[in-house]
């Protein structure tokens, strides 16, 4: 899966690299912009109040 | 083939680690910001809103003469305003042990809508009492994530300011004592602690939060003991005027 991405992108090693820290990047944002707090809403949010469990 | 099924189950495995790391640091940063800002907010629109009625005299109260209000060391008995509506804001927090920068807007109800939200973050237990009144003021606020509230709840020393700001009035309690009690027990919330049906004398603080941190198995309860009370008009205490000024400065 990787090592087919790696394939694919174009130009000289600098460049490559250069590539998949944007790729990464760009990921990171998605997750953490909608992904996570979409996340956030159904995983079971930590209780911190007494009597109601 | 199985190469491929490897990639993606590491790639599930690192972005839950992702997501753990996103809910309890970044996130947590994030929210923590937003709702000392938003704390912040409210309380210069109180300090504003009681400057504009000192500055402009109600043509009415020249009238009608009435008793010009002794003033007592400690302002008297504490004004107590009622339980607004679920998850209406009504008061600041104020905790210079949980830092200079901290505060934290306190609105009514203790569900999500209000521990979670960005722009209030603590919770009073409705049924409970108001700040100033005798009995028991008892809030929530999360530990980690979402804010944490209560983050440094375990580092309280003997008499330790609390400071809750209304629209009525800076009302300073003076932390007492913690404690460590099941998700379940409500005794915490009686107007004397784990003595319900007791008449209360005391006018005390309680705040809730999850125990150990980043975990819920039990729950860390602090007590604070009402100190002194002073109108908005009379401005904040000393000790709480250097943290507004240098909240509201940025």
């Amino acid at each position: 899966m990787y090592a087919a991405l790696w394939r694919v992108l174009p130009g000289p090693l600098w460049l490559r690299i250069l590539q998949v820290l944007v790729l990464i990047a760009l990921v990171l944002f998605v997750l953490a912009t909608w992904v996570f707090p979409w996340v956030d809403t159904i995983v079971n949010s930590q209780e911190s109040t007494v009597g109601t469990p | 083939m199985i190469g491929v099924i490897g990639e993606v189950l590491i790639t599930g495995g690192v972005l839950v680690f992702l997501f753990i790391a996103w809910q309890l640091w970044w996130n947590d940063l994030v929210v923590a910001g937003e709702q000392a800002s938003a704390a912040n907010q409210i309380s210069q629109q109180w300090i504003g809103d009681a400057q504009a009625a000192s500055a402009t005299p109600a043509p009415t109260a020249t009238n009608t003469p009435t008793a010009v209000p002794v003033q007592t060391p400690g302002f008297g008995t504490p004004v107590v305003s009622v339980a607004p509506g679920e998850a209406q804001p009504f008061a600041v927090l104020y905790v210079p042990r949980y830092g200079a920068a901290y505060s934290r807007t306190i609105a009514e109800g203790v569900g999500h809508n209000v521990l979670n939200s960005p722009r209030l973050g603590i919770g009073h237990y409705p049924g409970t009492q108001m700040p100033g009144e005798v009995g028991n003021f008892v809030v929530a606020a999360h530990r980690s994530a979402n804010g944490g509230g209560m983050h440094l709840i375990n580092e309280f020393q003997l008499g330790d300011p609390i400071f809750v700001q209304t629209a009525d009035g800076y009302y300073t309690y003076r932390f007492r004592d913690l404690e460590y009690v099941q998700p379940t027990d409500v005794g915490v919330l009686a107007a004397v602690p784990h003595a319900p049906g007791a008449t209360a004398t005391d006018r005390i603080i309680t705040l809730t939060s999850c125990n150990p941190l980043y975990s819920t198995a039990e729950r860390i309860i602090a007590y604070g003991v009402f100190d002194s009370w002073q109108p908005i008009s009379a401005g904040p205490p000393a000790e709480l005027a250097a943290i507004i000024a240098a909240q509201a400065a940025g």
